[in-house]
C-alpha cells in the first residue's frame, strides 16, 4: 500500500494520537507569549513615494520640492510635522489610537536606485545585491523552527524572494475549493514522492486549502488578481468605481490572511507582496487608489483579527523612495529614503521611528533624495527581536548577514 | 553519442512550446535541423487577430478620453450615464482588444509547427516588456510585439532594440512620450506660455505640472535592455541618456494628423548640447544624438554578455552553464549581433541538449503546451484569462519592466501547483473524448515519459483522469 497523506492522518489516528498533538508535545515548554505573537510583512513593489504616504506637510521646503503633488490641503495630520496621505483613512484611524507609527526616512543598504537590485537586498536581507540567495523571513523561520513550531505562508499567487528559501513555507491566493482528499490529488502525491521542488509544494498547498475552508472571510474573493489593484489613466478621476472594487477585494483579502493567522495551526508569519507604486508620471492620479488599496488590506487584517490584533506587527516597506522634487512629467524618479508604516495592537508609545533629516537642499542625499537616517534592517531586526523572541546574534548573522552595525531598533512592542 | 529519441523530444520540449500529437516523430530525424529550419530572415509568425496597429488604437484611447472629458464637462455625472461609464468603456476596451491580440497569440502558440521560432520571440517580447497594467498601454501590447518585436527577432540586435525603443506603446509606458528637455525651447515656453494651444505641438501637460525630463526609459534601457545593471554606468550616465532622448515622442492631437500616435521627434522638445553616456562623447544634435547612444549600447560586450546569458537561462536552465553563455557570446560578437547567429548557436550548443530538465514551466507554457497536447486551441479569452490570473501570469500584464520572471521558484508556490491541477482537472474532463490518454502521453513527451508517469497513466480510473496525471507530470511540469 502506499502512504498516502490520508492514510498517514488515518495511521496516526489509529495510535490515538492526532498530528498535532505529536507536534504540541515536541513543543511543550516553549513560552505560550511567544507562541502566539504574529508578524506581517507587507512589500510595495516599485518604489513607495515616502514623502506622499506620511508626507512632512510641517518641513518648511515640503511644498518648494512637491509644487502640484503637495499634500498640505487634503493630508491626514498625525503631528506638527508628519501626516499620512489622504486615501490612508485606517491607518490614520490606528495612528491616532497609538497603534500605527512610521518610519519617514528608511532605507536599504543599496544605493543603485534600480527595482531589482533594491528589492532583492530588501527581501534577501543581505548587505550587497547577490549577498544571499534566500530571503529574511524564510531565514526566521528556519531559525525559529528549530525551537517552536511555526508557519509561514505567502499571500498571492507566486512566492516572494522574502520567504523563499530551504525553511518550507506555504502560499495561498483566492481561487476554487480544492477537495484535498480527492482522488486525484493523491495520486499525484504518489507521482510527486520523489520530486524536491513539487512533492513538498503540492502538499502545503492541499493542507493550506483544507485550512482555508474555515480561514475565508465570507464565501469566494472576487475573481481578480487579488494582489494587483486596478490601473486607472494618470489624472483620471472617473474610474472611482475600479478603485471601489478594489478596495472592497483588499479588505476581504486582508480578513481571509486575518482568518488564515487565527486557525489552530494557522501561520504566524505573513508576507503580502503589492505592485504598481512606480509612479514616473501622473503620480497623484496613479498613487492614490494604491495608497487606498494598502490601507483597505490593513483595515481588513486588524478587523479580522480581532482579539489577536494586540499580538501581532505589520511592517509595509518598499524597496526605495523617490525624488524629492517633482520630475518633468508630475511624477518622480527613483530615490533613496522612503517610509516604512508600523502597525500592532501592542505598540508601544513613540513619536516617528528614526530621525527626520529634514528636506534642506543642503540635506537631501546627492542633491536629489531624502537621505536615509534608518537602515532598513535596524526596523526588521527590532521587529524580529521585540516579537518574535530573536536574539542579537542570530539576527546579525543568520537573518541579516555582515549587518552587526545596524542596530535593532527598540521600543517598537 | 546522442539519442536520437531523446534530443528530438528536447528539440520539442525545451525549444519549443511542447508536443502537438505527431510533431516529436516528426523531429526525430534530425533535430537540430528541425530547429535550424525555423529560424528565419523575415522574423516571427504573426498571429492572426484584428489586425489594429498601434497608431489605431492609441487614436481610439484619446477618443474615448475625449468622449469621457465632454460628458464631465456636459455636466453628466459618468457614473449614472451608462453609455458613458468610464469603468465599462475602459473594461470593454480591454476585453476586446487586449484579450483578443492575447488569445491570438495564445493560439499561435497552441498551432504553430515552428515552436522554437514561437519561444525565441516569446523571449524578445519578454526582454522588451510593455506591460497592459497601465491603462494606457492596455491595448498596446499586442500591436507592439507585432511591430516591434516579431518582424526583428531574427534579425540585427541593433534594430530590434531600435525598434523596441522607440516604438509608442514603449515611449507610453516607460513615460518618454512627455519628457522633455529642461532648458529646450518648448520648456522655456511652458514656463512662461500663455494657456493656449501650442504651435509646435508637444501635448501641453495639466496646468501647474512641471514640464521636463523623466528619466524612466533611459534607466531600463540601460539596466534591463542593454549593458544590464552591472554593466558599469552610474546615475548621471541615466540622467545624460534621458536628456539626450528627449524630444522623442508620440504625435499628439495639435499635430498634423497623419502623425497622431505615431512616434516623433520634436526639436523644440530636445535638451540641447553635448551629452557624454559610458565616457564616450555625443555631440550636439537631434534625434541621431540618442540614435548614436543607443547604437553603442547594442554594440558593448556588455549588453552581449547580458543578453545571452539571460537567453541560456530561459532555455536551459535558472543557472545556466558558463561554456554556454560563452558560446552564445562569441557567435553574438563575431557576427555584430545577428541573432539568427546566435539562435543557429543556442540550438546547436551540446550545453543545451543535456538531458536533466532544469527548467520549470510558467503558467502560460504550461497553459500553451497542456493544448498542444491536446491538439487543440484556446479560443476563448474568458477561459485562459481567468486561470493565468490565478496562476499569477495576467495576460500581458508582467508585473515591471523587467518581465516575467525565468526561476523555478517564483512560480512552484504550493497555491500554484493546487490552481494547475485544478485547471487540468476542468481542462482534461472536455479535451479528452475519445482519445486514450496513453497514447497521449507518449506523444506529448516521446523519451521524456518516466515509466512512473506511463503506469499511473495507464491506471487511471477516467480518460480525463489519465490526462489530467500527465498534465501534472513532474516530467510535463518541467522542459
Amino acid at each position: 500500500m502506499t502512504l498516502t497523506r490520508r492514510t498517514a492522518l488515518a495511521a496516526a489516528a489509529g495510535f490515538g494520537l492526532t498530528l498535532d498533538f505529536m507536534a504540541r508535545q515536541a513543543f511543550a515548554g516553549v513560552d505560550a507569549g511567544l507562541a502566539r505573537k504574529k508578524l506581517v510583512f507587507v512589500i510595495c513593489r516599485g518604489g513607495l513615494d515616502g514623502l506622499s504616504l506620511s508626507p512632512p506637510i510641517g518641513d518648511p521646503d515640503y511644498t518648494g520640492l512637491r509644487r502640484s503633488l503637495a499634500l498640505e490641503e487634503t493630508a491626514l495630520r498625525l503631528d506638527g510635522t508628519f501626516a499620512l496621505h489622504p486615501s490612508m483613512t485606517a491607518t490614520h484611524a490606528l495612528a491616532q489610537a497609538g497603534q500605527a507609527r512610521i518610519a519617514p526616512a528608511i532605507a536599504t543598504p543599496d544605493r543603485a536606485r534600480s527595482h531589482f537590485e533594491a528589492q532583492d537586498v530588501l527581501e534577501s536581507g543581505a548587505a550587497a545585491v547577490y549577498g544571499a540567495s534566500s530571503g529574511w523571513l524564510n531565514r526566521t523561520v528556519g531559525v525559529l523552527q528549530a525551537r517552536r513550531k511555526v508557519d509561514a505562508l505567502s499571500i498571492g499567487a507566486t512566492t516572494p524572494l522574502v520567504l523563499r528559501g530551504p525553511a518550507a513555507a506555504s502560499s495561498w491566493s483566492p481561487g476554487a475549493v480544492v477537495d484535498a482528499e480527492a482522488r486525484l490529488p493523491t495520486l499525484l502525491q504518489d507521482l510527486y514522492k520523489d520530486d524536491p521542488l513539487l512533492g513538498p509544494a503540492f502538499a502545503r498547498g492541499l493542507a493550506t486549502e483544507t485550512m482555508a475552508q474555515t480561514a475565508m472571510a465570507d464565501g469566494d474573493m472576487p475573481a481578480m488578481q487579488a494582489t494587483t489593484p486596478p490601473a486607472p489613466a494618470p489624472g483620471a478621476s472617473g474610474v472611482s468605481g475600479l478603485v471601489r472594487q478594489g478596495q472592497d477585494a483588499a479588505f476581504k483579502l486582508g480578513e481571509t490572511t486575518a482568518g488564515f493567522m487565527r486557525e489552530p495551526n494557522g501561520p504566524q508569519i505573513i508576507a503580502v507582496s503589492l505592485d504598481g507604486f512606480d509612479t514616473h508620471a501622473g503620480q497623484a492620479g496613479q498613487l492614490a487608489p494604491r495608497l487606498a488599496y494598502l490601507d483597505a488590506l490593513l483595515d481588513g487584517l486588524h478587523t479580522g483579527l480581532g482579539p489577536d490584533w494586540k499580538d501581532t506587527l505589520v511592517l509595509v516597506a518598499t524597496e526605495f523612495g523617490r525624488t524629492a522634487r517633482i520630475n518633468g512629467t508630475g511624477g518622480t524618479d527613483h530615490g533613496t529614503a522612503s517610509t516604512a508604516l508600523i502597525l500592532g495592537g501592542g505598540l508601544k508609545p513613540g513619536g516617528i521611528v528614526g530621525d527626520w533629516p529634514t528636506l534642506k537642499t543642503s540635506a537631501l542625499f546627492e542633491n536629489r533624495d531624502l537621505a536615509p537616517t534608518l537602515d532598513m534592517r535596524s526596523l526588521f531586526k527590532g521587529a524580529l527581536a521585540e516579537q518574535l523572541g530573536l536574539e542579537r546574534a542570530a539576527l546579525d548573522t543568520t537573518i541579516f548577514p555582515d549587518s552587526t552595525r545596524a542596530a535593532p531598533v527598540a521600543g517598537l512592542v | 553519442m546522442t539519442d536520437p529519441d531523446l534530443d528530438a523530444a528536447i528539440a520539442i520540449t525545451r525549444f519549443g512550446l511542447g508536443a502537438r500529437p505527431g510533431e516529436i516523430a516528426a523531429a526525430r530525424g534530425d533535430p537540430r535541423g528541425f530547429l535550424k529550419a525555423q529560424i528565419r530572415r523575415e522574423g516571427a509568425d504573426q498571429p492572426e487577430g484584428d489586425g489594429a496597429t498601434a497608431q489605431q488604437r492609441i487614436v481610439a484611447f484619446r477618443d474615448y478620453q475625449m468622449a469621457r472629458q465632454q460628458a464631465r464637462k456636459a455636466g453628466e455625472d459618468p457614473k449614472t450615464a451608462d453609455a458613458n461609464d468610464p469603468v465599462k468603456l475602459a473594461q470593454k476596451l480591454i476585453r476586446e482588444q487586449t484579450g483578443g491580440d492575447f488569445l491570438a497569440r495564445a493560439r499561435l502558440g497552441a498551432q504553430t509547427d515552428a515552436g522554437f521560432r514561437e519561444r525565441w520571440t516569446l523571449f524578445w517580447a519578454n526582454h522588451f516588456t510593455v506591460s497592459a497594467t497601465k491603462l494606457q498601454t492596455a491595448t498596446l501590447v499586442g500591436p507592439f510585439e507585432q511591430e516591434a518585436i516579431r518582424p526583428h527577432v531574427f534579425g540585427r540586435f541593433a534594430d530590434l532594440l531600435g525598434a523596441a525603443e522607440t516604438h509608442p506603446a514603449m515611449l507610453l509606458y516607460l513615460d518618454q512620450a512627455t519628457s522633455i528637455g529642461p532648458d529646450s525651447p518648448a520648456a522655456t515656453y511652458f514656463k512662461r506660455g500663455p494657456q493656449r494651444g501650442v504651435g509646435f505641438g508637444p501635448p501641453r501637460p495639466p496646468a501647474g505640472m512641471p514640464k521636463g525630463l523623466n528619466e524612466n526609459l533611459a534607466r531600463e534601457i540601460l539596466e534591463l535592455h542593454t549593458v544590464g545593471v552591472n554593466g558599469g554606468y552610474a546615475q548621471a550616465d541615466v540622467t545624460e541618456f534621458a536628456r539626450a532622448m528627449t524630444g522623442l515622442s508620440i504625435g499628439g492631437p495639435r499635430e498634423d494628423a497623419a502623425y497622431t500616435g505615431l512616434p516623433v521627434f520634436r526639436d523644440q522638445a530636445h535638451e540641447p548640447g553635448a551629452r557624454t553616456v559610458l565616457g564616450v562623447r555625443y555631440p550636439a544634435g537631434g534625434k541621431e544624438q540618442a540614435g548614436a547612444i543607443l547604437a553603442d549600447l547594442a554594440a558593448r560586450p556588455q549588453t552581449a554578455r547580458f543578453v545571452c546569458t539571460k537567453i541560456a537561462r530561459h532555455f536551459v536552465a535558472d543557472d545556466p552553464p558558463p561554456a554556454l553563455v560563452d558560446r552564445l557570446q562569441a557567435r553574438w560578437m563575431a557576427t555584430g549581433g545577428d541573432l539568427a547567429q546566435v539562435a543557429e548557436a543556442l540550438v546547436t550548443s551540446p550545453e543545451a541538449w543535456q538531458a536533466t530538465q532544469a527548467k520549470f514551466k510558467t503558467p502560460y507554457e504550461f497553459l500553451v503546451s497542456g493544448y498542444r497536447a491536446a491538439g487543440a486551441a484556446p479560443t476563448d479569452i474568458g477561459v485562459l484569462a481567468p486561470i493565468l490570473n490565478a496562476l499569477g501570469q495576467k495576460p500581458f500584464s508582467a508585473p515591471s519592466p523587467k518581465g516575467w520572471p525565468e526561476e523555478a521558484e517564483a512560480w512552484a508556490a504550493p497555491d500554484a501547483i493546487v490552481k494547475r491541477m485544478t485547471w487540468a482537472q476542468r481542462f482534461t474532463a472536455k479535451a479528452t473524448a475519445g482519445r486514450d490518454p496513453k497514447a497521449l502521453a507518449a506523444d506529448a513527451l516521446g523519451a521524456r515519459l518516466r515509466p512512473a508517469t506511463a503506469l499511473a497513466v495507464a491506471r487511471a480510473e477516467s480518460r480525463p483522469e489519465g490526462f489530467a496525471l500527465l498534465l501534472m507530470s513532474p516530467e510535463f511540469q518541467r522542459r
